[in-house]
């Protein structure tokens, strides 16, 4: 930890140090966007490429660059002291900093969201902690987690929350597992996670279940990615069959995002799989559509053209421009046209018979 | 004519003592009274007979027409032809009145049967009186209403008087009162200056005849030009209250005052004097004009108040004080004590004279030769350059004007415009001069920034003149809505058809967003801004009588946006020096908001001493204050 209070320590000299020589001083963030990382399947995520943006004091930007040094000294002093903040708290603290406090936590988020990438690290390892819950888990799991007061170690079977299920923690770093199932089934939403539980679907086929509640939170990522690790288990994505799902969850739970790319390395699951929906199966189950949306169409467009991960697949390629041929989307939960279960007793089953075929 | 028909025909009465009034007068200036020599009472009855015959549609009824001996007719027709002779017998109204119907119905019948012969219409052709002519179409002398009538009286009396002032080297103090007539409606106004006064004979024909006047036949730069306005205004009053002009005028502190009531003789275009006395007036000299008149008065635009004002900042070297109806006091103090420069008197320039003026001009020279014609009757032809035009038109010098056929004058005309000649000399022009603008302006407007351009005299159709333009921008000017603009000719303010007028085309014209000002398309610019014009010239081409616009000569709107573009390079200099430092000041807040939140930041991260820290503080103001200049 100390190291980080140097490296921030360090920033700070070289600012200072700039100052002194009646220079400029500046720092630089690398360049947080897609166009930004590239992708290799044997590193297994989306990898920074370099390019960085320098931000230099100057009268414009006097306001950022005073706010991202008080953050920074927040962090050292964190880091130091072993104490946690939330990004909400974060925003709090800087109301102490008169004029240079901050007014909406957006924009506090961005200034944590630079200091996280100016150092490369996780904003968990500056002490800052997210909000968002992690996600939920159902099925054949064993978490060994500590008791927060005496630190004994605590065992927790996700087969017995019953109609529940175990919650990701904020932190996952210390969790050690056991496990008998097969595979881990990350699913987009909450409804689909419940119509699985409540059929107890993960004992019919031997999985764990993950609720992702939409885009997976850094905590649910790490908490699969880990699994995946150290289970050695095969990860299967079951999301909507549109941009946002194959994009903004699949893609991001497997190879990171753009946007915190420098810190991917950490939150990706290189071996998920994309279980579906795909459009194919919107034809082959006769699926209900709804027309895709404007914003998807640009997504599915611009995710053709810029996501490093789709130009490496062709399959993927193909899938989008089916997509965008048929123009329109369907969404898990869409199954239930046929039957309430029919997502358990026929759709599962037919898949994961030819699990070669899923999209990487 | 026509008014004096009417008037006979519907109030006999009035006419005829009007008829009575003028025959008394052995002076009275009627040529044709003069050579009729007949009684006074057949002169009367001659004088009404010819305009009710004249009267073809006269509203009388058929029955009285019915009643007519056929006799009378042809009595009638001598009348007419014949008025000399048939004085005699036309005495009473009734008999008056009966041929007169006979009249009207032969003229009916010969209407509907056969058409007007050339002798018919040659007993209805007659002279139209230039009096008679404005009487009818008041509104081209600006008396369309009576807010506007008000505003042009006291305007061509304001006029007449600086003009005579100025003339006189007198620092004008001019006064305009307003008092409320007894009846509703009308209003006394009276206009007194400090001026050389007119002498007593001049008196009458100034302010009770139309085109009489010392202006009009000479080129030299004054507000009035015609000889109409001052007598038009009388005429209105007489029109509209049948109340004379008065006049008291004073010439020298030792002379008596004389004090004159006139009345205009409409058909006759002459004073008709109703009373004539000398007076005491305890001025030194000056004059003193009174109108009664049907009028409305008004505040805001376009009105008295309005013209007073600005007529102050054109002349900063006048004082006026006016009386409003409600007897308030306002006073328009002298920002300067510098009379405008006396202006010379110019011959016109060959560039500008037109064909049948220079046929005219020919005729009329008492020159002997064709050169010195040229030499001695226009300004700029040196005898040298008399000669090259000669030669050019292929026309012998030695030539007498007179005989100069009108092939010749043409050719004469077109030699004139292709040989060079040096431009209308401008010591006929008195600009009020960047100074006196500025000091005009700041007198009357409250603003932050004030700029004034005088051109350099230029010429259109061979007539000299000047613009000069003045802007005031900021302080107590309406910041919403578009500028205002004023405009001037030869120091008078000119108030309606702003639309029209080529000042206003000047400013719409000019790029103001150039400026640093906005401006909608084909719009005035908006903003807190007062424009002002001022065209100074020895013939202001108005686009009528009244004098309300400036023609769209091309030469003068490009000077005017010549002098518009220069003040506005000078204003947009002002408004980016303010605007810069506004942001300038707004930076220098920014910055040493947020410098000390960085040494703070570094003073907690590495552990640095206040010194130390009020260091880091001192230097980075110091560089971003040097990087942002």
């Amino acid at each position: 930890m100390n190291k980080i209070a140097n490296r921030i320590k360090d920033t700070a000299t070289s600012v200072r140090t700039k100052i002194q020589k009646h220079g400029k001083p500046t720092l630089s963030f690398p360049l947080r966007s897609l166009s930004n990382v590239t992708y290799q399947p044997k590193r297994g995520f989306l990898q920074l490429k370099g390019k960085k943006k320098t931000r230099t004091l100057t009268v414009a930007t006097v306001k950022t660059f005073a706010q991202t040094l008080r953050m920074m000294s927040t962090a050292k002093t964190l880091v130091e002291d072993d104490e946690i903040m939330t990004k909400r708290e974060a925003y709090y603290v800087s109301k102490n900093w008169d004029d240079a406090r901050f007014d909406e936590q957006p924009e506090s988020d961005t200034v944590l969201d630079d200091i996280e990438a100016l150092f490369e690290v996780n904003r968990e390892q500056l002490g800052f902690i997210p909000e968002e819950k992690g996600g939920e888990i159902a099925g054949q799991l064993v978490v060994i987690d500590r008791q927060p007061d005496t630190g004994k170690p605590l065992r927790i079977d996700c087969t017995q929350f019953g109609s529940g299920a175990y919650s990701i923690p904020i932190s996952v770093e210390h969790l050690k597992f056991e496990t008998k199932a097969k595979f881990i089934l990350a699913i987009e939403t909450a409804g689909m996670f419940q119509r699985l539980v409540k059929h107890s679907y993960w004992r019919k086929a031997n999985c764990i279940l993950v609720s992702m509640g939409g885009v997976p939170t850094r905590a649910c990522r790490r908490f699969i990615r880990r699994l995946a690790d150290e289970l050695k288990l095969p990860v299967y994505a079951f999301v909507d069959c549109d941009p946002y799902g194959m994009f903004n969850i699949y893609r991001t739970l497997k190879v990171g995002s753009g946007n915190a790319a420098h810190i991917n390395r950490y939150f990706c699951v290189p071996n998920a799989r994309f279980l579906g929906v795909t459009p194919q199966d919107i034809i082959d189950y006769k699926l209900p559509t709804h027309p895709l949306k404007e914003v998807d169409i640009k997504r599915a467009k611009d995710a053709l053209k810029n996501d490093p991960f789709v130009r490496h697949y062709k399959s993927w390629q193909d899938s989008i421009t089916q997509l965008l041929n048929m123009g329109v989307r369907a969404e898990q939960q869409a199954f239930a046209v046929h039957d309430l279960n029919y997502v358990i007793e026929h759709y599962l089953p037919e898949k994961l018979r030819a699990k070669k075929a899923f999209l990487p | 004519m026509a008014r004096a028909k009417k008037k006979a025909a519907s109030k006999a009465k009035p006419a005829a003592k009007k008829a009575k009034t003028a025959s008394k007068k052995s002076k009275a200036p009627a040529k044709k009274a003069a050579k009729q020599k007949v009684a006074k009472k057949a002169k009367a009855a001659q004088k009404k007979t010819p305009k009710k015959a004249s009267k073809p549609v006269a509203k009388k009824p058929a029955k009285q027409a019915a009643k007519k001996p056929a006799k009378k007719k042809s009595k009638k027709t001598a009348v007419k032809a014949e008025p000399a002779e048939e004085s005699l017998p036309a005495g009473a109204e009734e008999v008056d009145e009966e041929p007169v119907e006979e009249t009207v119905v032969r003229t009916r019948k010969g209407r509907a049967s056969t058409p007007a012969t050339a002798e018919d219409m040659a007993r209805r052709q007659r002279d139209i009186s230039v009096a008679e002519f404005f009487m009818k179409n008041r509104h081209l002398l600006g008396f369309d209403n009576p807010r506007k009538a008000l505003l042009t009286t006291i305007k061509e009396g304001v006029d007449n008087s600086l003009d005579a002032c100025e003339e006189g080297g007198i620092l004008p103090e001019v006064k305009v009162v307003i008092t409320p007539g007894k009846e509703e409606n009308r209003f006394v106004v009276t206009i007194e200056d400090n001026g050389p006064g007119i002498l007593k004979k001049q008196i009458p024909k100034i302010f009770a005849k139309l085109l009489y006047g010392s202006k009009f036949h000479r080129l030299k730069m004054s507000r009035g030009q015609q000889g109409i306005g001052i007598s038009a205004a009388g005429m209105y009053g007489q029109l509209t209250t049948g109340k004379p002009i008065a006049i008291t005028s004073k010439t020298a502190k030792n002379k008596p005052a004389h004090h004159y009531k006139l009345e205009i003789d409409a058909k006759a275009n002459e004073p008709r004097i109703i009373a004539d006395e000398e007076v005491e007036w305890e001025v030194p000299r000056g004059t003193k004009v009174e109108i009664e008149m049907e009028a409305k008065f008004q505040k805001g635009r376009q009105s008295v108040e309005e013209y007073l004002e600005q007529t102050a900042i054109a002349n900063p070297h006048v004082m006026l004080q006016f009386v409003t109806p409600e007897g308030e006091i306002k006073d328009y103090p002298r920002a300067s004590k510098e009379l405008p420069a006396e202006t010379q008197e110019i011959k016109p320039h060959p560039y500008g004279v037109e064909l049948g003026v220079l046929i005219k001009m020919l005729h009329d020279t008492p020159a002997r030769t064709l050169q010195s014609f040229l030499h001695t009757e226009f300004s700029r032809v040196s005898m040298r350059v008399a000669k090259q035009i000669c030669d050019a038109a292929k026309l012998y010098e030695r030539a007498r004007p007179t005989r100069i056929a009108r092939q010749e004058a043409d050719n004469l005309f077109k030699a004139i415009n292709n040989t060079k000649i040096m431009s209308p000399p401008t010591d006929c022009l008195s600009p009020i001069g960047e100074e006196l603008v500025l000091a005009g302006l700041k007198k009357q407007i409250e603003a932050d920034f004030y700029t004034a351009v005088t051109r350099p005299p230029s010429v259109y159709r061979g007539n000299p003149f000047q613009i000069e333009a003045g802007l005031a921008y900021g302080g107590s000017i309406s910041a919403d809505g578009l500028a205002r603009v004023l405009r001037y000719a030869n120091r008078v303010p000119l108030l309606y058809q702003q639309s029209a007028c080529a000042i206003s085309k000047s400013v719409l014209s000019t790029g103001w967003r150039n400026y640093a000002l906005q401006q909608s398309s084909g719009a005035l610019p908006s903003g807190p801004l007062v424009i002002m014009v001022h065209m100074a010239s020895v013939w202001v081409p108005f686009t009528s009588e009244s004098k309300e616009a400036i023609a769209h000569y091309p030469e003068i709107i490009k000077e005017m946006r010549l002098a518009l573009q220069e003040c506005g390079r000078k204003l947009a200099v002002f408004l980016r020096r303010r605007r810069k430092a506004a942001e300038s000041e707004r930076k220098k807040a920014y910055i040493q908001k947020y410098i000390p939140h960085v040494a703070i930041a570094l003073r907690e991260m590495l552990n640095l001493t206040e010194r130390q820290e009020q260091a880091v503080v001192t230097q980075l103001t110091d560089i971003l204050e040097r990087s942002r200049a």
